[in-house]
């Protein structure tokens, strides 16, 4: 395989912006089919409640109300939301689309209203009676795995729905064998993940053709065709999911909803098109949300500050119900535990537990920010217990560049690192030794200056297939079009991460096209052969790996006819900028000559197929484990509390980049969202699991006015994983800089005897601690 | 987030608006930038049969220096007193505390009059209208008030506005020493309301505090001036000392605290005496 370097490495800019910063791309909402009906949902108000019953009697009478369902309706008729992730011996409660007999969480959804617009729909909401009982709510974690707890699910007996104990190595032994013991308890709060476009349903159904037509803003159009053939009892061949322009995602959109098979259903029921717009309450409320744990962490190490073994005891909190992934999210955790050290032996002991809140699952970086949190913090508690400096003692344990693949007690092989290199870097740009020596310098002036570092390593691109209830591999078809114009279909699912720039660039590269002959279509089940979506980073590493090595075929098959019509042998034949050259008397085919020839097959090999496309599906041989260090220098107001960040360094190392631009664009977003949970963001339930931060005026995710500037650099290990050298970036600003942020503002406190704060790190907390 | 419906009218003149107003009555909402009415109507906190929206009187969205008094419009937009010149020069303080509202999607669409009718406890405006010693001027079918920026506020999103009046304009006795003036504000990290927010206006001659004037926003349940600090501060030299003193009385004046899961009454308490401090050394360094 070969390419230019025209596109790829460059900053190039990104095709998709121009239609979405003019306001005139489709969204699911800007989708208009004539006919079409407005629904909305009713949803619990209580966190844990019996339905005694329903009345909807009021609601259909009212004006251009067209259908009212409840959960009796659709019992039977629409199959229970799934979960991909459940162990056999994880006791799973039933989760109907619309709630039936009763209500487990704020927002669960219990009756859907259809009329001839929303406002109608939603006027008719408030006229369903519905007489609740409710219930003892279930919102402390670890009170609901105690035994006197109520139990939100009577059916299973207990609020504990999987133990899960995962690792290798002597654990007993390394613990014995331990100069010291340094134990951590902390908690990764709950997170909404808040897409800058909630989810939206809208469903048409012809009854002749039998056919459903389900336009969704999903990160997984394929996964999710599958999923509601099989919940609706639709053949999955008359079946078509489309994502249309997707306004992100953070995994929350990785997922089946309830929405999605019920605005099929009730499309199929009326014979007209149905829609349906989440609100941002509904977005806050029954959205899944993330993180979630709290866990002790203890380390065994020896004074010379040798890891000998780590063990990690957590209690996760589903919600109320399981959504697609809950359950595999911890096991992410358990995965990463080694975080870029050498560490004989680790274990991970998980409690799943239920309570009366929406479902957690995936949100961007999905487990591995809880494990690189928890090591990074328990490696600053080692540093200080052992007098080292929390750099050295990172160094002193990273696998050397030449240890690599590298295979940790976690149970994963790391594919390639230089963990060193990248910290190195970071420590040169921030100018470590001078930062500690302004730090002394604040401190003796009585300012609470702290410096944090983290090093991460991160797993994207999983792989193999086995790793992934849906397979890990993913999907790409190349066509050269007669007029020489490529058609890109990928079985990823970009919604903001640019693979149609990123891929436009590789095919142009590598066929010698200009890029903006390259159209890149996602996000159609009609339009696209099967793939798996986008999320967990994988897009580039898997989707384009497929995407690069189906151009490759198209570029072997070109040159057996360039060979043919050249009257030359296929090996004297070189392809450049686009043309088959070496031919005898300088004669020479473009890739769009070659084409052309190929669809009017006047003049091709005896055994030649016609046309030129060709398709790939990649199957990785492992997951791919991009890295980098972050530095954070932070200030607490001493009498306030209120964090300022001084300098934010970060240097990531995602492999071969293709985009700086897009690179960055990920590092940026993932820094902010990172930054966010280690100072402000958190969902709040109070004890009766009503949700506190149900809108953007309460919960606080990041705005821009509230963000530092970055120092952004990267080094460059490509993975010997997939033939791009790329590892993935989506999640890498998130994983690292939480810790970062956190390490500086404990650091900053570390005079005041301070050793640990949970997130975030709101200032009345940090007040509050500074005057105890 | 789906508003009930409502009968909408959008007057172009100040008497048109005042005779919708008189027709229906209580079941009516001004509109005018609507980031307040709006979101109140799409979660159905309200449910107003009819909304006036006032945003196409032009007449309301001036901005004049009329010798000593500086008159605003009630529709001006925050973004519009961010940047005026004269007001930059005559009373920076307005300027600096609009730039400090919401972000600029809010200040290019929210107004000063929408703002300060709306009576939001933790709005920024409060504060350094109470500083200036404004006064808003309300009219009705029946004629015209002038109620004293003291006067206004009534309690959590309550003003002295009524039901059948109009905020037309914001008065602003030209401050003595424009640039003695600051607004320092602790923003709720999600809505960027103020947890506390402390506008000061100073006249300071020879290092002696010849006048000063302090309002307080976020902490009680609607803004107030801090009489105390101010008394403790008049006719005193600026030192450290004195200012330490006089702020930490800056919630004197407050009775009760807001509380909310963004910060305990206690710390605001706190806040408004840090910040009082803060202000006024601030000031000072500007006078």
């Amino acid at each position: 395989m070969s390419f230019l370097a025209k596109y790829i490495g460059q900053k190039v800019k990104r095709t998709e912006d121009p239609r979405l910063v003019q306001g005139i791309g489709h969204y699911v909402d800007d989708i208009e089919l004539a006919g079409t009906l407005s629904v909305v949902i009713l949803r619990s108000p209580y966190a844990h409640a019996k339905i005694n019953s329903i009345n909807v009697d009021a609601a259909k009478k009212a004006p251009g109300v067209v259908a009212v369902y409840t959960g009796k309706d659709i019992e039977g008729k629409v199959g229970l939301i799934p979960c991909a992730a459940a162990a056999p011996d994880m006791k799973k409660p039933d989760y109907p689309a619309l709630a039936l007999g009763k209500v487990a969480y704020v927002g669960q959804p219990v009756a859907a209203v259809v009329a001839s617009d929303k406002y109608k729909a939603r006027d008719a909401v408030d006229l369903i009676e519905v007489d609740y009982e409710p219930l003892e709510a279930v919102t402390d974690i670890e009170a609901a795995a105690r035994p006197d707890s109520p139990v939100i699910h009577e059916e299973l007996g207990t609020n504990v729905g999987w133990l899960y104990q995962a690792g290798s190595g002597d654990i007993d032994a390394a613990f014995a064998q331990a100069d010291k013991v340094v134990s951590l308890k902390l908690v990764h709060q709950r997170l909404i993940p808040t897409a800058m476009e909630p989810r939206g349903v809208l469903a048409q159904y012809f009854p002749g053709e039998k056919q459903l037509n389900v336009w969704s803003s999903t990160q997984i159009p394929h996964l999710l065709r599958t999923t509601l053939a099989a919940m609706l009892g639709v053949p999955e061949n008359r079946l078509r999911v489309i994502a249309p322009e997707v306004g992100g995602g953070f995994g929350s959109k990785l997922n089946v909803y309830a929405e999605e098979a019920l605005l099929g259903w009730i499309a199929m029921q009326l014979g007209r098109p149905v829609k349906w717009i989440e609100t941002r309450r509904e977005n806050m409320m029954a959205t899944i949300h993330g993180r979630g744990q709290t866990g002790t962490v203890e380390v065994a190490v020896k004074n010379d500050g040798t890891l000998l073994g780590l063990r990690y005891n957590v209690i996760y909190d589903l919600g109320a119900y399981l959504q697609l992934l809950t359950p595999a999210i911890p096991t992410l955790t358990g995965l990463m535990l080694s975080g870029c050290y050498k560490i004989p032996a680790i274990q991970l002991n998980c409690t799943q537990v239920y309570t009366n809140k929406m479902a957690t699952d995936a949100y961007r970086g999905a487990g591995r920010p809880e494990a690189t949190y928890l090591v990074e913090r328990v490696m600053n508690r080692v540093a200080d217990e052992l007098g080292m400096d929390p750099v050295e003692l990172r160094r002193k344990n990273f696998p050397k560049p030449e240890e690599f693949p590298f295979a940790t007690a976690a149970g994963l092989v790391y594919d390639t690192g230089d963990y060193a290199k990248a910290l190195n870097k970071a420590l040169e740009i921030a100018d470590y030794k001078k930062l500690r020596d302004e730090q002394a310098k604040a401190r003796a002036e009585g300012r609470l200056v702290g410096v944090g570092v983290s090093t991460y390593v991160e797993i994207c691109a999983v792989g193999p297939s086995v790793m992934l209830p849906s397979g890990g591999w993913d999907s790409a078809t190349v066509r050269v079009e007669p007029s020489g114009k490529v058609t890109v279909l990928t079985g990823v699912s970009p919604h903001g991460q640019g693979e149609e720039t990123a891929f436009a660039q590789i095919v142009g590269d590598m066929l010698g096209v200009d890029m903006n002959d390259v159209l890149v279509v996602h996000g159609d089940t009609d339009r696209v052969q099967y793939g798996i979506g986008t999320f967990g980073s994988r897009g580039l590493a898997i989707g384009g790996t497929a995407v690069a090595v189906a151009t490759d075929k198209i570029v072997g098959k070109a040159k057996r006819l360039a060979a043919h019509m050249l009257q030359t042998d296929e090996n004297s034949l070189t392809f450049e900028n686009g043309k088959f050259v070496g031919a005898p008397d300088d004669k020479s085919m473009t890739i769009q000559e070659v084409a052309f020839h190929a669809y009017q097959a006047h003049n091709i090999p005896p055994d030649f197929e016609p046309g030129l496309v060709a398709s790939y599906f990649f199957e990785p041989k492992n997951c791919t484990f991009p890295f980098g260090a972050h530095i954070c220098v932070a200030e607490v107001d001493k009498e306030t509390g209120e964090v300022k960040i001084l300098r934010y360094v970060a240097v990531d190392d995602c492999g071969k980049q293709i985009n700086p631009l897009l690179v960055a664009g990920q590092v940026h977003g993932g820094i902010a969202q990172g930054m966010a949970q280690a100072l402000f963001e958190e969902a709040v339930y109070d004890e009766n699991g009503q949700l506190l931060t149900g809108e953007l005026m309460d919960y606080a995710f990041p705005k821009a006015h509230q963000l530092p500037r970055y120092e952004l650099d990267h080094t460059e290990t490509p993975t010997d994983v997939n033939p791009l050298g790329a590892k993935g970036v989506g999640e890498a600003g998130t994983i690292g800089s939480t810790p970062a942020v956190a390490n500086a503002v404990i650091d900053a406190l570390a005079p005041l005897g301070v050793k640990h704060v949970d997130l975030p790190l709101r200032p009345e907390k940090l007040w509050r601690l500074m005057n105890n | 987030m789906i508003p009930t419906n409502f009968d909408y009218f959008a007057p172009t003149t100040i008497e048109e608006a005042l005779k919708l107003l008189d027709k229906h009555g209580d079941d009516c909402k001004v509109l005018s930038g609507g980031h307040s009415l709006i979101p109140v109507l799409k979660l159905r906190l309200a449910a107003p049969a009819v909304v006036v929206d006032i945003g196409r009187i032009k007449e309301l969205r001036t901005i004049k220096v009329d010798g000593d008094t500086i008159r605003i419009g009630a529709n001006t937009t925050h973004a519009e007193i961010t940047s005026n010149a004269d007001l930059k020069k005559h009373c920076p303080l307005l300027c600096e505390t609009a730039a400090q509202i919401g972000d600029q999607q809010v200040r290019n669409r929210g107004t000063i009059g929408g703002s300060l009718t709306h009576a939001d406890p933790a709005a920024d405006w409060p504060a350094a209208i109470l500083a200036l010693d404004a006064e808003i001027v309300a009219r009705s079918g029946k004629g015209e008030r002038v109620i004293k920026a003291s006067d206004f506020f009534v309690d959590v999103m309550t003003s002295a506005v009524e039901p059948n009046e109009i905020v037309t304009e914001i008065r602003v006795p030209k401050p003595a020493q424009p640039n003695a003036a600051v607004y320092l504000k602790v923003p709720q990290s999600a809505s960027g309301f103020a947890i506390v927010g402390v506008a000061a206006q100073l006249k300071i001659a020879n290092g002696k505090c010849e006048d000063v004037s302090i309002g307080v926003t976020g902490l009680a349940p609607k803004a107030f001036r801090a009489a105390s600090v101010e008394a403790a501060l008049r006719g005193k030299a600026i030192d450290d000392a004195t200012v330490s003193a006089a702020a930490a009385k800056a919630d004197a004046e407050a009775a009760d605290a807001m509380e909310d899961i963004h910060a305990s009454g206690d710390y605001r308490r706190h806040l408004a005496r840090v910040y009082a401090r803060r202000a006024v050394q601030a000031a000072a360094a500007r006078a």
